[in-house]
């Protein structure tokens, strides 16, 4: 068991959960949660192959995974906007009282 | 000699851990650094919450506390013995995780602020590549202790402040931000030590600091401003308003808990002067070449201490800001002038040395400023007062 | 590995299965929190010092106050007095746990098969911020542009959902 390897699998479990409360939860900005979480696993796993991979003076994973944070934070940004609208329009934010197409 | 006085505190660190096996030796110079910070500032802050009483008092045409000591010098010890014999209560319904955890959590964040900035020649307690943006990014993590507290009290007051505090620090976290960007562009590092370093030099005996030029005054001011708002200090204390919303997002805080909240604002603040001491001050470099007897830890001290009389001095003169012309002033006034700084200081490493490009620089800035104020200004119609009865 | 992995891991995983499974939204976000910071140490463990720096500024100074606002301004902060999960949580499970197991499997399988290459830990890569910014402004420009205008585009587009309608919907 080598170090990428440990960073690898923690990373698979961080993903793995964050997708578990994404399908699982009935709030809205738990799901977005959740996503986060996926995200962050794999900026981890990005940020783990740059500093073991071949080629670390390149700056590739680390750029990568600045980009995708500067991305993701954009992304909560408008889902939670989302989730705000569509509270004040449904007064729930529960997403399986979501389940119709009439506005 | 001098080098010794200056040295004094590294030497002495060298010396005790001297005594310890070579492989401890790198972490206790590191933990005796931490022990240090942690004794000085909470020190600094018992001479603040004095000369702020004091300050106050006499701007306010009155004496400060004077019964403790002579001149009242005892206070903040009775303070301190007041907060900790005080009865911590929790209310019923509030969340006791949370709301015990939220001083600590702040407490840790201002003090880990203390690491990148050199408090002497030699005596930054971490040398990182990108101290001022770790700097940033741990002051970016008070916004949550503030809201954690609100929270946790389970009142609506509380939350409210407690609101209206993190859209606050938001707001003036990105001019504080861009206005210490216009520094580190022209130093060409994000490291503490080198920005002092290209301050500590002295033409004529005057110094270098980025203060004494055009872009380095506006940006001063502007990191001034945001600083204090950032901060919840007044005239940008609508958060803790003590006129409206009794203590804000502690008002369910008290005894000691509470002393722990007045320890981390102040600690805050002292850092965040630390901050523009570094930045736009020169750090720990005496203002004028003959001074430089002086020890350099004395200096960043005196700059801080300075920066704190500044803030009472503020506080006891302006009146306070309503949240939405706190957030106009920082999105629609500060902001903007943070980014012409920016433009500014380019066009001022871009022309060669001379006086051209001080008057071009500072016409700029200040052609900037009156426009802008006076479009501000512009809406408002300052017209009879009309009033409106309850029929 | 050294023993700061293994707890700065704990820490991460802890965060993350709290933030899961929580009832009251609130605590899950702070929980999500913790998870953002061990995952910003494991940044600064991998030698990745900028990144971890931005992870906190962006993620705990930024997106958890994002999504704390956004529970408050949903009137989430109470504790739900049904169940928080939905009709099939099983489901959700089985296939999270599933994706593990593939990730997992592949994970180990090449680290069996290529012992060589990760076995051997690369050198300290010397990274400075000066490196950072000259690659974002040399080979990395035109992402970088991107990325401006997919955050002024965020930006329009949250303010724009977000903002209270002018005529009366009700």
């Amino acid at each position: 068991m080598n170090p990428l390897t440990g960073y690898l699998l923690v990373a698979a479990l961080l993903f793995a959960i964050g997708l578990a409360g994404a399908l699982t939860r009935r709030n809205a900005i738990l799901v977005l949660i959740g996503i986060e979480l996926m995200l962050n696993a794999a900026n981890l796993n990005l940020i783990a192959f740059w500093r073991y991979g071949p080629h670390p003076e390149a700056l590739t994973g680390m750029m990568f995974a600045i980009f995708s944070i500067a991305v993701a934070a954009a992304e909560a940004a408008v889902g939670l906007g989302l989730v705000i609208s569509i509270h004040r329009h449904a007064h729930t934010t529960d997403i399986d009282q979501m389940n119709r197409m009439k506005g | 000699m001098i080098e010794k006085a200056d040295q004094i505190f590294v030497l002495l660190g060298h010396w005790l851990v001297s005594f310890l096996p070579l492989w401890l030796q790198a972490p206790a110079l590191v933990l005796l650094g931490v022990v240090c910070i942690i004794v000085t500032f909470p020190a600094l802050f018992a001479i603040t919450v004095l000369l702020e009483r004091k300050g106050l008092g006499r701007m306010q045409n009155r004496y400060g506390p004077n019964r403790v000591g002579p001149y009242g010098i005892f206070q903040p010890v009775a303070d301190g013995i007041k907060s900790l014999t005080k009865e911590d209560i929790v209310p019923f319904s509030a969340d006791a995780v949370v709301h015990f955890l939220a001083p600590v959590f702040l407490v840790v964040v201002v003090f880990m602020g203390y690491a990148v900035l050199p408090i002497g020649r030699n005596m930054t307690l971490v040398n990182m590549d990108a101290g001022i943006l770790f700097f940033f990014a741990i002051g970016a993590s008070t916004e949550l202790s503030v809201f954690m507290a609100g929270w946790s009290s389970r009142n609506k007051y509380s939350l409210l402040g407690a609101m209206r505090a993190v859209a606050q620090m938001i707001s003036y976290e990105v001019p504080l931000l861009m206005s210490s960007l216009v520094v580190v562009m022209m130093t060409g590092s994000l490291s503490p030590n080198r920005i002092v370093d290209a301050q500590n030099q002295y033409t004529f005996g005057l110094p270098h600091w980025y203060i004494f030029t055009p872009w380095g005054f506006a940006g001063f001011i502007l990191f001034a401003v945001a600083g204090m708002a950032e901060t919840n200090r007044s005239p940008f204390d609508l958060p803790e308003g003590e006129s409206e919303l009794v203590a804000g997002y502690f008002t369910e805080y008290s005894g000691f808990k509470f002393a722990l909240f007045f320890l981390g604002e102040y600690v805050g603040m002292m850092g965040i002067s630390g901050l523009g001491a570094t930045l736009f001050l020169g750090g720990y470099s005496a203002p004028l070449q003959v001074l430089g007897f002086v020890p350099s830890w004395l200096w960043f001290i005196a700059k801080i201490m300075f920066a704190m009389c500044a803030f009472i001095w503020v506080r006891g003169t302006l009146p306070r800001l309503r949240q939405d012309q706190l957030m106009n002033f920082a999105w629609k006034f500060v902001l903007p002038l943070t980014l012409l700084n920016l433009f500014d200081a380019a066009l001022w490493r871009f022309m060669g040395p001379g006086l051209l490009r001080w008057v071009v620089c500072s016409a700029l800035l200040l052609l900037a400023y009156t426009a802008m104020a006076r479009i501000g200004m512009r809406r408002e119609r300052f017209g009879p007062r009309s009033y409106r009865y309850a029929e | 590995m050294s023993p700061i992995f293994y707890i700065l891991a704990a820490l991460s995983v802890a965060g993350a299965l709290a933030a899961v499974l929580l009832k009251n939204t609130v605590h899950c976000a702070l929980a999500l929190t913790a998870a953002f910071a061990g995952l910003a140490l494991l940044f600064l463990e991998l030698d990745a010092q900028f990144a971890g720096f931005v992870q906190i500024l962006v993620y705990i100074g930024a997106v958890a106050i994002l999504v704390v606002f956004a529970i408050l301004l949903t009137r989430d902060s109470e504790t739900p007095k049904d169940t928080v999960y939905g009709h099939n949580p099983i489901i959700g499970l089985v296939a999270a746990a599933g994706i593990f197991a593939v990730l997992a499997w592949a994970v180990l399988q090449s680290a069996a098969a290529l012992p060589h290459a990760a076995a051997s830990p690369a050198a300290v890569p010397a990274v400075t911020v000066m490196d950072i910014g000259n690659a974002l402004m040399g080979r990395y420009v035109l992402p970088l542009e991107i990325v401006a205008l997919l955050l002024t585009a965020a930006l329009i587009g949250a303010v724009i959902v977000a903002m209270h309608e002018k005529e009366g919907a009700r």
